[in-house]
């Protein structure tokens, strides 16, 4: 990986001795979650860990039986079922007095929609499990369908048309559970990515992580400006990487742009160099309302904690 | 050793207790549970339970229920669960995943029929879905057996020649919520019986993915190994059951059944309790001086094809009798156990008892005069009797 993009971690004693993403790997270049992959390697350092994986990109990424490119235990799940199989490999670890952190890895369609119920289901029960989303906002696997995660104005392969609806707040989702961690992570952020993930994996009970994870094949953009777009997402507003505890205080370390001017030009900027938004005329001014009316609940709710 | 009356929900969770507690120097044992009528009371005993290194997850669907012992499982502890009908439908997905990653899960199944409209009673349509599945299934005719065939599927699953989940069934009420009296074995028999799981493929620290990609020729292998798995069970079985006779004190069933089969040239094939209802026939008819016998088929997967093949070999006249229907062409049980007949006896297929229909002696007798009159073998003959 690209030493400044992980702020010079490489090679230092923050390197697990086996990576969790080996080389041989079947992902895409460009690919968010390969970076996802890299800065959980480097957050789990000398942690076992064991992973639950459904049937996504994610599964594909190690390649083909007999061999694996994940250098970590992990046992493929059906595709809603990630943490209610990595519920019966935690229990098991606790009977057991073994320190394993277990870990969900699940795209957004495993998250959002058909995985939803048995990720709240777990959530509500306060599994000891750390949920990781890496969110491509579309069924990447399948090639490109719409999901629930995907935002106002996007086209998929089944929305020709852009899609019609705001994505959704799938954060506000989990905080409602009142688990003991909620974050979305910026892969544009290195060093606060892996802290909060370090954090998330030494913490008990439920914990969710959610990444904004570019896919340049479905967003229709170039493989090297994946951490780019993120940083667009968040200067602009649509992305908001925030921290919420026990589902009630509320912690913003990352920004936006202070200016609405200057959230505008992100946000006109991120539209720009995105296929999928060029296609068909995003409304900027309703998805910049939405972006507003969402931080506003954001603001209060970190004046409320 | 205690006598108890009990019923058949209760033996099962009675049983999964004690082969739980077994596995205490193992991994420990738990599962997911869900409820769904007429197995809930199985999961709410089971739930009253206390267990040393162990707990029962109560999740939110079937589909977690089952995932929730897939991980266990993996993880290598003893895991159970249970359900029914459209429980099971829902589950399904998973039903397959725990088989193919060869995870001796062990579940108890109530038979009861597919909705909507909805119908709680009994029939065996919603497990033969699962026929293909890669499970070994179990279908019982009392409680006493329903108690006893979850030691056995353990014994079975987790041998590993083996190494294959497996579901035991028993029929909606009729054993269900019905009470009988069981014989529970103290639990340091059933520790003697049921040695502390060793999952050799548990997933532990060594980076390794379970479950991955597998291209056509993985996928070939993969299958003839499960296959020759299942190829292994009538062995394994017939060892497990010198094992239990030895420490418990009496044999579980054969897979196959027979009822006086010696010199039967009429047999009536059936499953689950209707097989009680044959055998009243079966007395009645040999006090008329016919030669009719009964045949039950516990064991369905795998099918016992050798076995029916040599209890059928003398019968010239064959009555299958099926609690289920695979709509558009007949009885499940039938469209098997009919290629175990031999060439030139009539073979007749009864469907009967659909969606709890009451079976009667008088019904199957009446079938039993329909199968001595006929010349030749019909289509499949749906009898209504509700």
């Amino acid at each position: 990986m690209d030493h400044k993009l992980l702020d010079g971690m490489v090679g230092t004693e923050q390197d697990r001795r086996e990576p969790l993403l080996r080389p041989g790997n079947s992902n895409c270049g460009g690919c968010g979650m390969s970076l996802s992959l890299n800065m959980l390697s480097r957050a789990v350092r000398e942690l076992p860990i064991q992973m639950a994986i459904p049937a996504c990109c994610g599964i594909v990424t190690p390649g083909q039986y007999p061999f694996s490119a994940f250098g970590a235990p992990v046992v493929a799940s059906t595709f809603a079922a990630s943490a209610a199989v990595a519920t019966g490999l935690s229990r098991v670890a606790e009977w057991n007095g073994e320190s394993t952190r277990v870990i969900a890895f699940a795209g957004d369609g495993g998250t959002y929609d058909i995985g939803l119920a048995t990720l709240s289901a777990a959530a509500e029960r306060n599994e000891d499990l750390l949920y990781i989303c890496y969110d491509n906002e579309i069924y990447g696997n399948t090639g490109g369908q719409r999901s629930s995660a995907t935002p106002l104005g996007a086209t998929t392969t089944t929305t020709p048309s852009g899609k019609l609806r705001l994505k959704k707040d799938i954060m506000g989702i989990m905080a409602a559970h009142r688990i003991p961690y909620a974050a979305s992570l910026s892969v544009g952020h290195a060093e606060d990515m892996v802290a909060k993930i370090r954090f998330a994996l030494e913490l008990t009970g439920f914990r969710f992580l959610h990444i904004l994870s570019p896919c340049p094949v479905g967003w229709k953009s170039e493989a090297a400006e994946g951490v780019e777009l993120v940083r667009l997402a968040i200067r602009s507003g649509l992305f908001p990487v925030y921290e919420v505890f026990d589902g009630e205080r509320t912690l913003i370390r990352i920004e936006p742009e202070p200016s609405r001017e200057g959230r505008r030009e992100a946000l006109e900027a991120y539209f720009g160099k995105q296929g999928r938004f060029r296609k068909n005329e995003v409304n900027v001014d309703e998805v910049e309302r939405a972006i507003e009316d969402q931080w506003a609940r954001l603001r209060r709710q970190v004046a409320a904690s | 050793m205690s006598l108890e009356l009990l019923s058949a929900n209760h033996a099962a969770a009675l049983a999964a207790t004690l082969a739980g507690k077994a596995n205490v120097k193992g991994r420990g044992f738990g599962g997911g549970v869900y409820p769904i009528t007429p197995q809930s009371e199985c999961v709410e005993l089971l739930c009253r339970q206390e267990f040393e290194k162990g707990a029962l997850v109560r999740v939110e669907s079937e589909h977690s229920a089952m995932g929730v012992c897939i991980g266990m499982a993996q993880a290598g502890a003893r895991s159970f669960t249970a359900s029914s009908s459209n429980g099971l439908a829902y589950m399904t997905e998973n039903v397959f995943a725990a088989s193919f990653l060869r995870l001796p899960i062990v579940m108890m199944a109530v038979n009861r029929t597919l909705g909507p409209p909805w119908n709680i009673w009994v029939d065996h349509g919603d497990t033969l879905m699962l026929r293909d599945s890669g499970w070994i299934q179990f279908y019982c005719e009392d409680n006493q057996e329903v108690f006893d065939s979850i030691l056995m599927a353990y014994r079975v699953a987790e041998d590993h020649r083996v190494l294959v989940p497996a579901m035991v069934c028993q029929d909606a009420f009729v054993l269900s919520h019905t009470m009988m009296q069981i014989d529970l074995p103290e639990q340091a028999a059933v520790d003697r019986f049921l040695p502390v799981l060793d999952l050799p493929h548990r997933l532990a620290e060594r980076p390794v993915t379970i479950g991955g990609l597998d291209h056509a020729h993985e996928t070939e292998v993969h299958r003839r190994q499960h296959a020759e798995a299942l190829e292994q069970v009538p062995l394994v079985y017939a060892e497990a059951q010198d094992a239990f006779a030895e420490i418990f004190g009496r044999r579980p069933a054969d897979p196959v059944v027979p009822y006086r089969m010696e010199d039967a040239e009429i047999a009536l094939v059936s499953m689950g309790t209707t097989a009680s209802t044959v055998k009243a026939v079966v007395d009645d008819a040999r006090r008329r001086g016919l030669p009719v016998g009964g045949l039950r088929v516990r064991m369905f997967r795998p099918f016992p094809e050798p076995v029916l093949r040599a209890e059928l070999s003398n019968c010239a006249r064959i009555g299958i009798l099926d609690r289920d229907i695979s709509l558009g062409h007949g009885g499940v049980l039938w469209s098997e156990v009919r290629g175990a007949a031999p060439r030139d006896a009539i073979v007749q297929n009864y469907i009967l008892g659909l969606g709890g229909g009451d079976v009667r002696p008088s019904h199957v007798s009446d079938l039993l005069d329909d199968l001595l009159r006929r010349r030749e073998s019909g289509v499949p003959d749906l009898v209504e009797v509700a």
